[in-house]
């Protein structure tokens, strides 16, 4: 893995009248690596993916995503970065390959690649039976995973996973997993929220935010390790408990 | 009773904090009568003509004055010959050019007649229209006024005079229209959003299993909105005595006691809405298409029923707003009473009877 | 008395059949789970239950009545949280559970003991719209108010789905109180670690019942050893592992692989095998298997039946 930084944030600060969103957010994500940004429910985890995307300027500091500045090159931002949620993925009346048009046509993609490049991927995934059914007609794990490789497919430095897999059975949570394993082996950096804290224990990396901060960040092992815990969920629930408390 | 009651209470809660719902509730009245009382005007004030006049003698000159004179038209250009017509209307500000033949005076002493040619832009076909009836009429009046010097054998007077609404205003036609169409959106459109809202949220479910029996859902949502529509109707009626000066010839009583049945009918259709679908903006979508369009167009309101296809007449008649619509007219403008209109008053009870039972019927206990 | 007795219950909407001939007793007093991913039928089931909708077949009896025919008796006794939280979200706090308690035909004061632990949490913010409050602050207004008529039986569906970890184990901590005051509690939940807190649990995979017990006898059951396997670069070993010829299952879990094998484990023949594939550091512990474990396990062989 190379320590090439590819989002790099210094002092993020991001109010919303009184309220403060961020505070003073410090951290880099490595190319390549699978970055886990926990946080409980309201500590503003989806105001700082929001930022990152360049879909909101921040209050001050300094950020950077795929090498182009937040305030002024959102629009470089977007062309670079690849986004899932569990909320919004897919078209629900439109087939998996038509999904795959449209937002191969919106980041610029010629019809030819998109058409073999999605003929690689249903096989790659084992799609066919599912191809010429419309999304709601599809189960929701088979789902989840096509919506992460169009999340993809037009070959993002960054993909941003918020809650990818809540909801979905343990066997396909897996596979999920399986497919995020690979984009980074491929070299796209993958950037993920989650509430299953076993997730969490899978990325190379992970932050916990609490009250609009970071409270901690490192490797898992680090972090089960310094706080004398057994897993991530102790972890996790140690951080965020104290903190409420405060 | 205390259950239902503080359902309705909270019903108001909803109402009385969301700015927008008070916005259509009592800013759209305002707005729309105050749009379609002004705005909206089929008479005749200063419209621009133009004037060729290629004989350019007393006659001619009387005829122009007259017509300048009359507050109906100003007179913007003059033109000299019949080759500025066309590119004086491509400017768009004259709507009418009046062309007197060569030797007008001559002409209409010697043989009797002679011509004048009246050129409208059409663009607009019924302001087009108006203005050329405006113009016959006071050249017809010049007419007149030369032929009464001399005795005439035979001769038939018209003399019209418009009842009900002495000075054509516009307002008088509008009223009751706006009325049926602010009730209809009220009523329907807020009471099958606020029901479908419910449903969205999944607090639909909870009143359902709740001790509160369906009939007392309905009741407690469709309660504050019959109030209001209530007000609201009141509140038009007020704003066309004072601002319009338009004045309820009829029993106000009798008006607002039809006002409320009309109400009951809409917010029947609002359930009858709200139980076909989940979705706010689908509940939205139908009350607009369903009930807005034909409250404008199939009501009388805009476009005389008796002018239309057998077909769209006999649709009309299963329009409950024409029925409403003709009900108002008669109370407001001819001041006729109940034994009237007990005809139009019977159909719009049992279309509210029937709607009623409709939508209790659908109004399901379950969540299928 | 058992609480619910469900035999043979089917519900099919159109083509889809939601929930397969489905059996199980809920008993008095017992905080019971169904846990399974979405789409699995936990939300027709409580529906069901709820009397909010009818089965095909089969026969549903709630705290001994019948919820096609005497569901308005039973819905007296029921508190029922369905999957999103059920709250005005422009009514203040207090206004909210005020009217949950008007239309149930009671009030606050009344039951303000049974809701007390948890209303006082929230009852600082009594002014402020349901609509601002936070997840966690939600979730405890949403039980207050299918609690505020004080039922015999509470069924919540999904109530800690989207919650954070912390106030996930705050709200299991209310119900194991409130059964403690002699509520039923029938909980719905996607996260398979909220099964060990509670007394029995159904397992729901695709409409059918995988498992019904409790959460050590479900464990007891699993069949084959299980092991935790470790290395730096785990994605590597995962896939060698699933290469490995006596290799039947592995999963990552957290920091683990959990693998189960073909007859005996040959430990060194592993670490050899693994060698060759360039993983040296490879550490091997025996270990218990969780629910999950089970899930997946009783899952793949439920698949595996209906394919046959």
């Amino acid at each position: 893995m190379s320590q090439e930084r590819i989002i790099e944030v210094e002092n993020l600060v991001k109010k919303f009248g009184n309220f403060v969103a961020n505070d003073h957010l410090t951290f880099h994500v490595n190319k390549g690596e699978i970055f886990g940004f926990l946080g409980a429910n309201g500590a503003g985890k989806t105001t700082a993916i929001r930022i990152l995307c360049g879909l909101s300027a921040p209050t001050s500091g300094k950020v950077s995503v795929a090498g182009f500045d937040a305030y002024k090159q959102t629009e470089k931002i977007k062309r670079n970065i690849g986004y899932m949620s569990q909320k919004f993925s897919l078209y629900e009346d439109l087939t998996p390959f038509e999904n795959i048009q449209f937002y191969g046509g919106i980041y610029g993609m010629s019809a030819k690649v998109i058409k073999e490049r999605s003929e690689k991927l249903f096989k790659r995934l084992e799609f066919e039976e599912f191809k010429n059914k419309l999304i709601k007609e599809i189960p929701l794990g088979w789902r989840q995973k096509l919506a992460f490789s169009v999340a993809v497919f037009h070959q993002p430095k960054i993909v941003f996973l918020d809650e990818p897999t809540g909801g979905v059975d343990p066997i396909t949570r897996r596979q999920f997993w399986d497919l995020i394993y690979q984009a980074a082996n491929d070299g796209i950096t993958v950037f993920v929220t989650t509430h299953y804290m076993d997730e969490a224990e899978y990325c190379n990396r992970a932050s916990i935010m609490v009250d609009g901060r970071i409270a901690d960040l490192d490797t898992p092992l680090n972090l089960i390790k310094k706080y004398n815990t057994t897993s991530m969920d102790e972890v996790f629930y140690l951080l965020a408990r104290n903190m409420n408390k405060q | 009773m205390k259950k239902f009651w503080g359902f309705v209470v909270k019903e108001f809660y909803h109402i009385f904090r969301d700015k927008r719902t008070m916005l259509v509730l009592f800013g759209m009245p305002l707005i729309m009568m105050l749009l379609f009382g002004f705005v909206i005007t089929n008479e005749i004030k200063d419209a621009k003509i133009a004037v060729l006049d290629l004989s350019y003698d007393p006659t001619t000159r009387n005829i122009t004055n007259k017509i300048a004179s009359s507050g109906y038209f100003q007179i913007q250009e003059v033109l000299t010959s019949d080759k500025d017509i066309e590119s004086i209307f491509k400017k768009g500000f004259v709507k009418e050019v009046i062309v007197f033949e060569g030797k007008f005076e001559e002409k209409l002493y010697k043989t009797g007649k002679a011509n004048i040619q009246l050129i409208t832009d059409a663009s607009d076909a019924n302001q087009a229209k108006l203005i050329a009836e405006y113009t016959s009429g006071i050249i017809r009046a010049y007419n007149n006024e030369l032929n009464s010097a001399y005795t005439m054998p035979y001769k038939i007077e018209t003399e019209s005079r418009m009842f009900y609404n002495p000075e054509t205003k516009g307002v008088y036609m509008f009223v009751p229209g706006i009325m049926a169409m602010i009730l209809m959106l009220v009523s329907a459109l807020m009471t099958s959003i606020s029901i479908v809202r419910e449903k969205e949220m999944g607090t639909m479910e909870v009143l359902l299993v709740s001790p509160l029996r369906p009939i007392q859902i309905i009741l407690g949502k469709v309660m504050p909105y019959v109030f209001l529509s209530f007000i609201n109707a009141v509140f038009i009626i007020i704003l066309s005595l004072t601002v319009f000066n338009l004045p309820v010839q009829g029993s106000i009583l009798l008006l607002l006691a039809e006002c409320l049945l009309f109400i009951v009918l809409a917010l029947s259709l609002g359930i009858l809405i709200s139980a076909s679908t989940d979705n706010q903006q689908v509940a939205m979508l139908l009350s607009m298409v369903a009930l807005m369009l034909p409250t404008m167009l199939l009501s009388g309101f805009i476009y005389p029923v008796e002018n239309m296809p057998v077909i769209l007449q006999v649709l009309c008649q299963m329009m409950p707003p024409k029925w409403f619509i003709e009900i108002v007219k008669g109370i407001m403008l001819k001041g006729v009473g109940l034994d009237m209109l007990w005809f139009e008053t019977l159909i719009l009870l049992g279309m509210t009877i029937l709607l009623l039972s409709i939508s209790a019927r659908k109004f399901k206990k379950r969540l299928e | 008395m058992d609480a619910i007795v469900a035999e043979k219950i089917t519900k099919q909407f159109k083509e889809t059949v939601a929930l397969k001939e489905v059996s199980f007793q809920v008993r008095a007093h017992e905080l019971f789970g169904f846990i399974g991913p979405d789409g699995a039928g936990k939300t027709t089931l409580f529906r069901l239950i709820a009397s909010l909708m009818l089965p095909n077949s089969g026969s549903l009896k709630v705290l001994g009545l019948d919820p096609v025919t005497e569901f308005k008796a039973l819905r007296k006794k029921l508190g029922y949280m369905p999957g999103r939280f059920s709250l005005y979200q422009d009514l203040t706090v207090e206004e909210n559970l005020d009217f949950y308690a008007t239309i149930f035909g009671t009030t606050i004061e009344e039951n303000y003991d049974l809701i007390k632990d948890i209303y006082s949490h929230i009852e600082p913010f009594k002014t402020r719209p349901a609509g601002k409050l936070s997840g966690g602050m939600k979730q405890k207004l949403a039980l207050s108010c299918a609690l505020i008529h004080k039922p015999e039986l509470l069924i919540l569906d999904e109530p800690t789905t989207g919650v954070d970890a912390v106030s996930r184990k705050e709200f299991w901590q209310m119900l194991k109180n409130l059964q403690k005051q002699g509520i039923t509690v029938v909980v719905s939940t996607p996260y398979m670690d909220e099964a060990a807190l509670c007394d029995r649990v159904a397992l729901i995979q695709k409409g059918s019942l995988l498992s019904v017990d409790t959460p050590e006898n479900i464990i007891n059951s699993f069949k084959t050893e299980l092991y935790g396997l470790r290395s730096v670069d785990m994605y590597n070993l995962l896939i060698q592992l699933k290469a490995y010829a006596f290799c039947e299952n592995a999963h990552l879990f957290g920091q683990y692989i959990h693998a189960s094998f073909k007859g005996e484990l040959n430990r060194n023949d592993l670490l050899n095998y693994l060698k060759t594939k360039g993983i040296e550091d490879v550490e091997i512990t025996g270990i218990k298997p969780g629910i999950e474990d089970c899930f997946m396990q009783l899952m793949v062989s439920n698949e595996t039946l209906e394919t046959v």
